[in-house]
């Protein structure tokens, strides 16, 4: 897209010329664009990152990785090591014959679920490169990492494997002791659960009178890729043990330490200080920080390890990689009757702590927006000597969201109509709502034709329709391809029964506290740990608003199991609907609490008191009293009645009733070079409802960092192993994330319909952009492409990519689909050309 | 080791290296210059982008011996007297960061981009950043915020100190 410099000024003035230190305004602080309180201290440098602490006679790790995707080690000889200076240590698995801890997996799908022991250094066989074998302690990161080059370790290699398909054959065996690969299996079917009908009849019917549209759809594998590598400090000097770690997630790790090192929960502090991103792939137990910490412990020292980009990209788990084979029925006229998906999806080598679940979340979305009146869901998960695989934004639900968006636009092509029309024709309508779907699961609110109407009009859809055919018209060497994606998504993990009912190991709920401090000054303790987000201002809007309070006197704390005692802290969308929610609660309580003491403050009668504007008053009268003065006579506790504590603090837990759906509109406009396959995006317009907004530029961000990573999946990005299990992209030169010139300016807007299940009206919007814009993007280029036969691209759409689908097309047209696609039965042979490694030619 | 002296954020330091040692390993494990930050091991991301006598390069592309000798200014050093640098402003006010990683380096390299485009184009903006890597903004803002302290007096300068 061409911007004049003159429009960007325009777009750059927008936004408020806030000084830093602007007061609060007289309005209500939610809706306001807050500034963030968290940007000076990240704009002058002055960011407390894990790899930043230094402490009085800190050792620093380098782990000895296995080059090796299967084998078995033979000997480590670490004598060419030890010797070197400044090492003062060098372990291997045979110095901790009683563990160091195990990475958990919290989420068996099924009871049968095949789950290999995910230990965190290797002593007999490693199942995917990048395992750790050895640890080298030396008093200098540098001299760590000489010294792990000198650890010679023989390995004896083994037969791997590494694709998903080929692992379903269980000719080679990623663990030969499970005797399979398959990890566990997983069914929803509408008819058995009630909630619709047979799918299969709905489909052989329509093969007798309707339409049937089978497709099968690759989901490459990709990595979070956070800005900040991954690290862990711990401090085993103290009667408790303190950890820093680059964490999504302190209090699940705390947990997960006690329960798998038998440490008592009560001796182990976790703190995540300021974090680098995460994007789920932060929301694991790692091996790495459970050998920082027994390495700690064993030399009484305080320990760091701060992971090199390298070993990021191949030891932090990956996202991704389904094979998706979709079936959709549907009458002549359009209208759907039956949806069936079958998956098969790479766990990689473990399960990690929410692997095996992360493909399920789909049995609730690939339905989607859309009447399905039956579904069935297979999932099968395998194992494989690949890094292992987890949550990356979105989880699930961007899989889900690109098989039935791009499904819907091949329904739509095969009808000759236009695929939002389609859409409309299938979409429940906003006097529908609440509705329960044929998944099951009920969608509180949302109102589709008004996205998409909005979304429709920024985009300037017809004209682009009517651009896109007279450049069909001349032949254009460029064409204009225009792609849909309305989706979504299932936010506010989650309500604790549903996840009790799917073996869930954990509660879905959050927990907040306030402190009323004596000063007048309010501290928010907050069980979410926020890693870019902006919890920070956006609490402190929530509780300047509730409890009247200025949003400069609110300090929100967060990311310290000492501080934040109780938490299940940051992923899923979750934050603001579940976390905020308790944040509310926790304020309501600190108003009932105070209502007594103003009573007594003001001699007068609890029932004609009525909390306004921060202050308790008299009805009818002018008399009152404040929150904060509250706060500071209950400090005081001189006089106060006798049935009281003398303290208005509060804490609360919030459990929710029910997930949260945000949906949205997305429509792209990509140009392809007929020529040479190059595409650029030449607009994007997305509506999103994400019900309520505290801030709207925060969630402005947060929409354009998820659209971009989203585009990424449709276009750049792709983990790709060689054939001996050597991970090609395995730095940021091959691993190409999106820079600046490679992305436009978005155009984003928001419809409201307000979320029921929590009092904020919020319903989430970390993963939208993620979730929506991968089939956006890809429906535009096969849109501006299928005029010439081709009706799918496998992700990445690199331009060796579409101009192979191009000339192949050329040549015979309908074979594209054949050559361009993985082959979902067991026993075909397999054209992923993820797996054999082609550049993504960006 | 080789013995250098470096003037880094305004201050003056006169250290034994070795030779290997990358600026950016010296900036933050021997003056404790923490704020320039590393997020990559082959000069990638432009995360540890600072300024070497007033123009910008990745600290981990230079070796601290080859700082001999010269001016350094880090993300540290831009903002004086409690006055935050015009871009460091445009970033705050055009929510142009998110976890802020990425953002000593990102400000460092679009105050470089200003020296040679006092009034850039979109797609000067975004080619000026093409070698420092964001996962968190889609970059939508960052080219704001570059765009907006284009107007600001003082955007191209090392630090704002200069400016007065």
């Amino acid at each position: 897209m061409t911007v004049s410099p003159d429009a960007l000024v325009e777009i750059a003035e927008e936004s408020p010329q806030a000084d830093l230190t602007e007061p609060s305004g007289a309005g209500p602080e939610i809706g306001n664009r807050r500034l963030r309180k968290e940007d000076q201290r990240l704009i002058t440098g002055r960011t407390k990152w894990t790899d930043n602490i230094v402490l009085p006679g800190m050792l620093h790790l380098a782990m000895v990785r296995s080059p090796f995707a299967h084998a078995k080690i033979t000997s480590i000889d670490t004598s060419g090591a030890q010797g070197l200076p400044n090492v003062v240590a060098v372990f291997t698995a045979a110095d901790f014959p009683d563990g160091m801890g195990a990475c958990a997996n919290a989420w068996p799908i099924t009871p049968e679920q095949v789950t290999p022991d995910h230990l965190p250094m290797i002593g007999e066989r490693v199942a995917c490169a990048g395992e750790i074998v050895a640890v080298v302690v030396a008093r200098s990161a540098k001299e760590a990492r000489d010294a792990a080059e000198q650890v010679d370790v023989d390995y004896e290699e083994l037969p791997a494997v590494f694709d998903a398909m080929e692992a379903m054959k269980d000719e080679i065996l990623a663990h030969p002791d499970k005797g399979t690969n398959k990890s566990a299996f997983w069914k929803l079917d509408s008819k058995e659960a009630g909630t619709g009908g047979d799918v299969d009849e709905a489909i052989a019917k329509a093969r007798q009178d309707g339409v049937v549209i089978e497709r099968e759809f690759r989901q490459q594998r990709l990595i979070p890729a956070f800005m900040e590598p991954r690290s862990t400090v711990v401090d085993p000097t103290g009667e408790q043990v303190t950890m820093w770690s680059a964490t999504q997630i302190p209090h699940i790790l705390r947990f997960l330490i006690a329960a798998t090192t038998g440490m008592p929960e009560s001796k182990v502090r976790v703190i995540a200080p300021d974090v680098g991103g995460g994007f789920g792939g932060k929301l694991q137990t790692t091996p790495e920080e459970f050998i920082t910490l027994a390495v700690a412990r064993r030399l009484g020292k305080p320990c760091k390890y701060t992971e090199t980009r390298s070993e990021s990209l191949i030891s932090g788990h990956h996202g991704r990689d389904q094979y998706q084979k979709l079936t959709l029925a549907a009458e002549k006229d359009g209208t759907v009757t039956g949806l069936k998906v079958d998956l098969v999806a790479n766990l990689g080598a473990y399960v990690a702590i929410v692997g095996g679940g992360v493909p399920v979340l789909g049995a609730w979305m690939f339905n989607s927006i859309y009447k399905f009146p039956a579904y069935q869901f297979n999932c099968q998960t395998v194992l494989t000597n690949t890094t292992w695989v987890d949550a990356y934004r979105g989880a699930g639900r961007p899989e889900a969201t690109f098989g039935i968006e791009r499904i819907m636009d091949e329904l739509a092509a095969e009808l000759g109509r236009d695929p939002l029309e389609v859409r409309e024709q299938n979409w429940i309508k906003h006097e529908e709502f609440p509705f329960t779907s044929v998944a099951g699961m009920t969608y509180d609110s949302g109102n589709y034709e008004a996205a998409t109407a909005r979304a429709k009009e920024l985009f300037g859809y017809d004209a682009l329709r009517a651009e896109q055919a007279e450049r069909r018209e001349r032949k254009d060497p460029v064409q204009l391809g225009i792609g849909v994606s309305t989706f979504t998504e299932m936010c506010g993990l989650a309500p604790s029964r549903v996840l009790g009912s799917l073996a869930y190991g954990a509660g879905g709920w959050e927990h907040a506290s306030i402190r009323m401090l004596p000063t007048g000054k309010v501290e928010v303790i907050t069980g979410t740990s926020p890693h870019g987000q902006g919890h920070e201002t956006a609490w402190s809007q929530i509780v300047a608003d509730r409890l009247g309070v200025p949003f400069e006197d609110v300090e929100v704390l967060h990311g310290d199991t000492a501080v934040a005692y109780k938490g299940l802290d940051t992923y899923g969308s979750r934050s603001l609907v579940v976390g905020a929610e308790a944040v509310v609660r926790a304020a309501d309580k600190v108003i009932e609490k105070a209502k007594g003491f103003a009573a007594h403050m003001l001699e007068a009668s609890e029932d004609d008191l009525e909390f306004v504007g921060g202050r308790y008053g008299v009805k009818g009268t002018d008399k009152g009293v404040g929150l904060t003065d509250i706060a500071l006579a209950t400090f005081a506790s001189h006089d106060y009645p006798e049935h009281l504590e003398p303290g208005i603090d509060a804490d609360a837990t919030f459990d929710p009733d029910n997930f949260s759906f945000p949906h949205g509109t997305h429509l792209c406009a990509m140009e392809v070079d007929t020529e040479t396959g190059q595409s650029r995006m030449r607009s994007y317009v997305c509506v999103d409802d994400i019900g309520h907004i505290i801030n709207p530029l925060i969630v402005e961000g947060q929409i354009h960092g998820g659209l971009v990573q989203g585009i990424a999946q449709a276009l750049w990005e792709e983990a790709i192993f060689d054939e001996n299990g050597t991970l090609v992209t395995g730095s940021f030169v091959d691993y190409t994330l999106p820079t600046a010139a490679d992305t436009i300016s978005f155009v984003t807007e928001n419809t409201i319909s307000p979320s029921t299940t929590n009092t904020l009206g919020a319903k989430g919007v970390g993963e939208a952009g993620t979730i929506a814009s991968t089939p956006a993007v890809v429906n535009a280029i096969v849109d501006a492409l299928r005029p010439m036969g081709i009706d799918d691209i496998v992700m990445p759409c690199t331009p060796q990519r579409v101009w192979k689908a191009i000339q192949t097309a050329g040549d015979h047209s309908g074979d594209v689909a054949a050559q361009a696609q993985p082959h979902f039965d067991e026993g075909a042979a397999n054209a992923d050309p993820g797996v054999t490694g082609e550049g993504n030619g960006q | 080791m080789t013995r250098i002296t470096v003037t880094v954020d305004g201050d003056t330091y006169t250290d034994d290296v070795e030779p290997r040692t990358l600026l950016v390993q010296y900036l933050r494990e021997n003056l404790g210059k923490v704020g320039t930050v590393i997020g990559c091991d082959t000069s990638n991301c432009g995360a540890c982008t600072v300024h070497l006598d007033g123009r910008s390069v990745k600290s981990c592309n230079v070796l601290a011996v080859q700082a001999d000798g010269h001016e350094v200014t880090t993300i540290e050093g831009l903002a004086t007297d409690g006055q935050l640098h015009p871009m460091q402003k445009a970033f705050h006010e055009n929510h142009a960061l998110q976890c802020g990683y990425c953002t000593p380096g990102m400000i460092m390299q679009a105050i470089d981009i200003l020296k040679d485009h006092p009034d850039p184009s979109e797609q000067q903006i975004r080619e000026g950043l093409e070698g420092n890597l964001c996962r968190c903004t889609g970059y939508h803002n960052i080219v704001k915020a570059v765009a907006a302290a284009a107007k600001a007096p003082g955007a191209e300068l090392a630090s704002s100190k200069v400016g007065e």
